[in-house]
């Protein structure tokens, strides 16, 4: 192979088209790069190298029967949620270990389309059940910035494999926060799509009133392409919107002059790590010093996400999970009986915190709790969304921290469920309201972590996030910082 | 605000709603933190939520009907591929309900 691995989808882009690299020695380089650094980081579940190469070399013979995409022939890794046909679908728990799925997610089969190679899955906490892949069935995934320290989650296996260059880009899912958070404690850029842009069809359900596919990379730019390649209408999924796509490289003009940017006060919590604020902050008033209007917004109800969402998502969780049964596929234990083979492999497939969810969700929607807990729960839905369309009423933009701190570490958190759903406090409300919502790079804490800034956007309007959060990115360089790992 | 502390009881209630085969260790460590997770819950109560409508779905959902056509479809081999029990190209359950004894069925009226 020629010279170094590109660092980003358009570099390899460009040294694609101009014959400088085939896709097949690209994905060779990623692979060894993978196999020399993946036993640290352990960000992949699964490596698929000959399909991987495969794949390649017919990308390869489309660009030269003159094909071309910004993706053709790029390396990309898939969460373990997300459904890649012939590859093991494990969830990150063992009632899924052995499951194959024989279709690909519509996500996946858009990036194939248009020429993408699948190089492997990521670990992930169980069922997207959590913020750290500590509660991933198998293993534990590093940050890349400090092996003692977690990668965030649950997409923190994709967050780990583009910050560590060992997929030029990946897919995550959000459900309160999954791909935002990792991409801030692992510094790079994480994007939600609003509910209803991304079809759902072959990612595993967790919570489907919330669940989103998004893509995490590099810089916004190569986040804009995998979202465009991704999004659009799906006649598998009726919640996958049919609302035309815009192109969305197009709309990154750098220009957020007259841009309204609220700043909403209740998410600078008491008890934020200082040097995130004071990073936030900064950002703030850069993209003001670019021309943006900032204006200071009130979302009142931003407390009481957190306990609404480990209602709602639960209750949702605990109807979703209730597949699993040992019938169709995964895990299956005999039993006594029906019931109890039932009882015996979920009670042995699903891992601590995907029975605590199916408990608390069950509880949630139980005779003679449900109007105390889900009824009160989505009704107080209804209440955040509100705080976001008043806003929407003085602003066009919303700009916070993604996170109250930088990555904790591996262990700091594991015992305690409650503090571990903290960690999400400043992205659920975001995903209640069904909105878009980015998380970048801007800055670093004294320890050498990486800090998020997140920009939230109206419903389906990713183009002025993307455009806004391309707009700092240009004006700054913490995009080209990358970890050092031997 | 008082507080939440949850039962054994319900705890197994609740395992057996959801079909969930628990050690003794892991029923009191539910229990424990299920508390926990409940009694933070309780702050939703400081707000009036009165005649607020639930959100269920951001979305306004509508039923999408497709024609009645048939289109290609999984080959079977493929669907029953990951099932722990398959026969004649069907899933394998277990014996939902007993046998039941000779002459029972003649007999119902």
């Amino acid at each position: 192979m020629t010279g170094m691995l590109p660092l980003t989808i358009q570099q390899a882009h460009q040294r694609l088209s101009t014959g400088d690299i085939s896709s097949v020695a690209l994905t060779q380089g990623l692979l060894d790069r993978i196999v020399a650094l993946d036993n640290d980081l352990k960000a992949y579940l699964t490596l698929a190298p000959e399909m991987a190469l495969d794949q390649a070399a017919e990308a390869d013979r489309r660009r030269a029967a003159g094909e071309d995409h910004p993706l053709l022939g790029v390396p990309l890794a898939i969460k373990d949620v997300i459904c890649v046909e012939g590859l093991p679908t494990t969830c990150g728990s063992h009632i899924l270990e052995s499951y194959v799925p024989p279709f690909s997610a519509t996500a996946v089969d858009r990036l194939r389309a248009a020429g993408a190679v699948i190089v492997g899955k990521t670990n992930t906490d169980e069922f997207a059940m959590g913020s750290s892949t500590e509660n991933s069935a198998f293993f534990t995934t590093h940050n890349p910035w400090n092996l003692e320290r977690v990668p965030g989650g649950s997409s923190g296996g994709s967050a780990a494999a583009v910050a560590a260059g060992l997929a030029l880009g990946a897919l995550g899912s959000d459900t309160g926060g999954s791909v935002r958070q990792p991409a801030a404690l692992c510094g790079v850029v994480g994007l939600k799509p609003t509910y209803g842009r991304v079809s759902r069809w072959g990612l595993v359900a967790f919570a489907s009133s919330l669940d989103q596919i998004g893509p995490l990379a590099g810089t916004v730019a190569e986040a804009a392409i995998l979202l465009g390649a991704t999004a659009g209408h799906d006649p598998r999924d009726s919640t996958a919107v049919d609302l035309p796509v815009p192109d969305y490289l197009a709309t990154l003009t750098g220009d957020v002059r007259g841009l309204r940017i609220g700043v909403p006060r209740e998410y600078f919590l008491e008890g934020i790590q200082p040097e995130v604020e004071a990073a936030v902050r900064d950002a703030i008033a850069l993209l003001a010093g670019l021309g943006a209007e900032i204006v200071d917004i009130s979302l009142p109800h931003t407390e009481y996400a957190l306990p609404a969402y480990y209602l709602i998502a639960p209750a949702e969780a605990s109807a979703n999970l209730a597949r699993y049964d040992g019938i169709r596929y995964g895990l299956s234990l005999a039993g006594d009986d029906l019931w109890d083979g039932y009882r015996q492999t979920r009670g042995q497939g699903f891992g601590p915190e995907a029975k605590r969810r199916i408990m608390l969700g069950t509880y949630a929607l139980s005779a003679g709790y449900y109007d105390a807990y889900y009824l009160k729960a989505g009704q107080v839905r209804t209440l955040i969304r509100r705080d976001f369309e008043q806003a929407w009423q003085q602003c066009d933009l919303l700009a916070a921290p993604t996170t109250p701190a930088t990555a904790f570490k591996i262990g700091e958190k594991a015992g305690d469920p409650l503090q571990m759903y903290l960690a999400d406090v400043l992205t659920l409300a975001l995903s209640l309201a069904g909105l878009c919502g980015i998380s970048l790079p801007c800055g670093f804490d004294r320890a050498g972590l990486p800090i998020g800034l997140q920009i939230m956007g109206r419903a389906f309007d990713e183009a002025t996030m993307l455009r806004a959060a391309h707009a700092y990115e240009q004006a700054t360089d913490w995009h080209f910082r990358r970890p050092v790992l031997n | 605000m008082t507080a939440v502390e949850l039962s054994l009881e319900q705890v197994d209630h609740v395992a057996d709603l959801a079909r969930l085969a628990l050690t003794d260790q892991e029923r009191e460590t539910f229990r424990l933190q299920l508390s926990a997770i409940l009694e933070y819950a309780e702050r939703l109560r400081q707000l009036d939520t009165g005649d607020i409508p639930l959100t269920a779905t951001v979305l306004p959902l509508e039923n999408i009907m497709r024609d009645d056509e048939a289109c290609p479809s999984l080959p079977v081999e493929d669907v029953v591929a990951n099932a722990p029990a398959v026969e004649d190209g069907c899933f394998r359950v277990p014996v939902v309900l007993p046998t039941p004894p000779e002459g029972d069925l003649d007999d119902r009226e």
